[in-house]
């Protein structure tokens, strides 16, 4: 069981993941969005090798309407 | 100069842009307004803002960037409702790596969520820390012509000062303060934020305004997409209207424009 802290919200996975694993559970597969993992921005072409530990911190974006 | 645009391009950061109307695409009803709006302004650079997704609450949400596709517009990702100079550059650089490496920027560091006035001393911070990691930055600002003067001198690559607070409509408040920033600037000055209507925007681009940013004018109007078209024929006329250079105020010396002779009835003495 690992803890990850995405965009602010705890949540718990049962088996140790990867970037694009993530996004698949989080039904978020092929979307475009970026990726900042404890402070540091991981690469999109990164998704796939960049292994997430417990206790990591994420921000998960999207371009959204604004001025 | 004809009036022909191509022959008189924006350029920012070496790029040419024939349109000098940029548009925000927030506050519309929804993502087919906003497109039909985006369309209607003939703009070329449009702003986004940075947010987090929502992680698995609502996965069929649309995407902006379907209906405003990074293939067909120049996409430039804002700070807005970043509050410190650390925040706008965490934001841009994830706008970066969202955007394949993109790094025409948008940054506005604000100061204070009632009038949205810019944080200058943040946005001067992180302007210099974007300029030294590679972005081009375009520049939210107040109007003092000094602080427009330093965000040059730092490497931004247009500086865009409000007319009037963000979202207010309230137009150009302080054309003197824009006319010296617009004389002073080597880089394009572009008015962001205060535009209500048409009118200010030519008002704007008379100045001698290389550009107009705006998103609450034509959002919020009745008909986004008409005030949309009304945007870019206003920006179009102003710049004309700068480049071939108006008639001089006269408070007396009135002179009539047809011939004061030949008249059926003398004029009065």
């Amino acid at each position: 069981m690992i803890s990850l802290t995405i965009n602010g919200e705890p949540r718990q996975f049962a088996k140790p993941l990867n970037c694009s694993d993530l996004l698949q559970e989080l039904k978020l597969g092929g979307k475009r969005v970026a990726i900042e993992r404890n402070g540091e921005i991981v690469p999109r072409s990164r998704f796939p090798e960049q292994a997430l530990a417990d206790g990591d911190k994420l921000e998960i974006v999207v371009a959204v309407g604004g001025g | 100069m004809k009036p022909h645009e191509n022959l008189d391009p924006l350029v920012i950061a070496g790029k040419s842009y024939s349109s000098r109307l940029l548009v925000g695409t927030g506050k519309y009803k929804d993502f087919a307004e906003t497109r039909a709006a985006v369309e209607a302004s003939g703009t070329q650079i449009v702003t986004v803002a940075i947010r987090r997704t929502n992680i698995g609450q609502n996965p069929n949400e649309p995407s902006l960037l379907e209906a405003i596709p990074p293939s067909k517009y120049t996409l430039l990702p804002n700070t807005a409702g970043c509050y410190t100079a650390d925040d706008a550059v965490r934001t841009l650089r994830l706008a970066r790596e969202l955007l394949d490496g993109h790094d025409l920027v948008k940054l506005e560091v604000l100061g204070d969520p009632k009038t949205l006035f810019p944080n200058v001393v943040q946005t001067l911070s992180a302007a210099e820390t974007l300029v030294k990691d590679g972005f081009k930055v375009m520049v939210y600002t107040s109007d003092d012509p000094i602080i427009a003067r330093q965000l040059e001198d730092i490497g931004c690559v247009a500086i865009m000062p409000l007319a009037s607070l963000i979202g207010s409509g309230m137009g150009i408040l302080n054309p003197w303060n824009l006319q010296i920033i617009i004389e002073n600037a080597k880089v394009p000055v572009l008015v962001d934020a205060g535009v209500g209507t048409a009118s200010d925007a030519a008002i704007a681009m008379e100045l001698g305004c290389d550009g107009i940013l705006m998103n609450t004018a034509i959002a919020v109007a009745k008909n986004p997409v008409l005030m949309a078209s009304a945007m870019k024929k206003a920006v179009e006329a102003g710049r004309e209207a700068f480049l071939a250079g108006r008639m001089p105020k006269k408070l007396y010396s009135a002179a009539p424009s047809s011939p004061a002779t030949g008249l059926i009835t003398p004029a009065p003495k």
